[in-house]
């Protein structure tokens, strides 16, 4: 199997994309941005438009887009986390001047403007070049090197703003550091890999990792190993099964890891006596 | 139809545009799904869901695979995808709403709405590779498109539609409350459970609906938006919810007649003057909170949103 320069690639990219997203989407969910990401990863296809209707290269609009789009959500809510209306209407104009550029495209000379859009919405990770897999490679250990850096202030921001404040963490700032880490992430990922596994490997290994562990480290451990594992497996599966699309197979995998931890967790808290399972339900479920 | 242009005579535009039986259909159909997205969309920003929403709206991609796979009609599809994936979020928990100041609460919803939707979209891609053919919808899901819809699909619509409203009617009261204060209806003996699971199989319905007019992707332009809109204008539940709907029309109606007269394409319109719309309404709030506070050095009113 990896006798096939593709294959290759796809790991050498996968790897540090997959560890990227592990760890960055722990902190995601558990401050609740998912949805934050889900729209960088939607409104990145923009970019590359945009770019293609200035002339410029695809990855300068989509770095630009997605950078310049979490710095505005960051600088919209309290506490930089904008909150779901805010992120909805904004992201929803930015599609629509999407739109917009591609009915200037296709006025315009060149063709296969749907094209760009398949593209860039739904990249495969088996298409990727020897160039472009090391780049990936390259800006997902810049983000897993960023997080490990930031993680003790971040998780403290992330648990308990107010005294985090106090103590003199910049909240707001490390709001904007982790929004742009979602942005680079992103507009690497989803032009190489898809914004579908982008925001899956984001979710789904860190949903599992929280439901699994409350102690932060572990959880950041968990969740970047459950993305790995995901991306090695899905990426042979799909290998040896060419029907099945690698997209699907590694967030097949990854939605099954969530699942299964789902399924522990809920086992754990209903084998915990009744009067410590009702104070765990009302301290938010996941802790068991 | 010779190409058609905006003149000052706005009277002899609208006649214009009515003399055509597709643009008859669009205003019908677009006028539909607006009031539908209107009301449920008011629910929809008053209880913080549009992740849930949006996670909806991209099931039109395994609902249209899946409906070319199995050879079935697109829409059925469609809605039977937004069916599942309600039930799922509601399932997976995905229902509760954000917690007042922890995350502990957020934290659990983010990531399964997150999950589902990975899942529908991964499902979508293995439909579309056992189907092998092309999809030749794809930038209409994505988009929308105004053109070719026929009779069937307006009365279609206006069933959803009034299904949803009545639906909505009969549980609005305990709904209301349910979404402004869970704790207090959970008190009262409400089934707050199985009220957001019901809400979110509206939301479903409502969304399968207004993602064939404006796309998937932009479907928030009439679903977020004015009601956003609206409840940043005023607190007072009746009076925002019938605004959210004025609202969300005017936006359809006007993307519709202005995308007519113009080459470009009707969900830059739509998303436009919801968004134009909205930034409106967070201004004027903002000036009438600053305004009262000056005047009695009181604390700004909280608004809803």
């Amino acid at each position: 199997m990896l006798a096939h320069e593709f294959i290759r690639n796809a790991y050498l990219a996968g790897t540090f994309v997959a560890l990227a997203c592990g760890l960055i989407g722990w902190f995601a969910v558990l401050r609740g941005q998912v949805f934050a990401g889900d729209a960088l990863s939607h409104v990145a296809f923009v970019g590359a438009i945009a770019a293609a209707v200035v002339g410029v290269d695809e990855r300068v609009g989509l770095f630009a887009l997605t950078l310049g789009l979490a710095a505005v959500m960051a600088g919209l809510g309290r506490r930089a986390q904008a909150n779901d209306v805010t992120i909805g209407v904004v992201f929803s104009w930015v599609l629509g001047i999407g739109v917009l550029l591609i009915a200037v495209l296709s006025n315009g000379s060149s063709a296969g403007d749907g094209l760009i859009v398949a593209n860039t919405l739904f990249g495969s990770i088996f298409g990727l070049g020897a160039g472009q897999s090391l780049l990936a490679a390259v800006i997902g250990l810049a983000v897993v090197l960023a997080v490990a850096v930031s993680a003790r202030p971040l998780l403290f921001a992330s648990l308990d703003a107010e005294l985090a404040a106090l103590h003199g963490v910049p909240v707001r700032a490390l709001g904007l550091v982790l929004l742009l880490l979602i942005g680079a992430v992103t507009a690497e990922g989803t032009q190489a890999i898809g914004a579908l596994l982008v925001l899956g490997l984001i979710a789904a290994p860190a949903g599992a990792a929280l439901r699994l562990t409350s102690q932060p480290y572990l959880g950041m451990a968990l969740s970047a190993g459950i993305a790995l594992v995901a991306m090695w497996g899905g990426i042979a599966i799909s290998y040896a099964i060419p029907s099945l699309p690698p997209s699907t197979a590694i967030i097949g995998l990854a939605v099954g890891a969530y699942a299964l931890a789902s399924l522990a967790s809920n086992i754990a808290l209903w084998a915990l006596p009744r009067q410590l399972r009702n104070r765990r339900t009302a301290e938010g479920g996941h802790s068991a | 139809m010779s190409n058609p242009t905006l003149t000052w005579n706005l009277v002899k535009d609208v006649h214009e545009l009515l003399a055509y039986q597709f643009m008859v259909n669009a205003l019908q159909a677009g006028g539909i799904v607006a009031v539908m997205a209107g009301v449920v969309g008011w629910f929809v920003v008053l209880r913080r869901q549009s992740f849930a929403a949006h996670t909806t709206a991209m099931m039109s991609f395994p609902g249209a695979s899946g409906a070319a796979l199995a050879g079935l009609p697109t829409a059925l599809g469609y809605y039977l995808a937004c069916g599942v994936a309600a039930l799922a979020i509601g399932r997976s928990g995905g229902a509760q709403r954000r917690g007042r100041s922890g995350t502990l609460k957020g934290t659990s919803e983010s990531a399964a709405v997150g999950v589902v939707q990975v899942a529908g979209l991964a499902l979508g891609f293995l439909f579309l590779s056992l189907y092998k053919g092309v999809l030749e919808q794809l930038e209409t899901l994505l988009f929308g498109t105004f053109l070719g819809i026929d009779s069937d699909q307006v009365l279609t619509l206006a069933i959803v539609a009034v299904l949803v409203l009545v639906a909505l009617l009969a549980i609005g009261r305990p709904l209301l409350l349910s979404s402004l204060d869970p704790e207090a209806a959970r008190a009262r003996g409400l089934p707050v459970g199985l009220l957001d699971i019901g809400f979110l199989l509206l939301l479903g319905l409502t969304v399968a609906a207004t993602s064939q007019i404006t796309g998937a992707l932009l479907v928030f332009a009439l679903l977020v938006a004015p009601p956003a809109a609206a409840q940043a204008l005023t607190p007072r539940p009746g009076l925002s919810l019938a605004l959210s709907v004025v609202f969300a029309v005017l936006v359809m109606w006007l993307g519709l007649g202005i995308s007519y007269f113009s080459i470009y394409p009707l969900g830059f319109f739509v998303t436009s003057f919801g968004f134009a719309l909205y930034v409106a309404a967070k201004l004027a709030s903002g000036a009438t909170a600053a305004l009262r506070h000056s005047r009695q050095a009181g604390k700004p009113m909280a608004t809803l949103v």
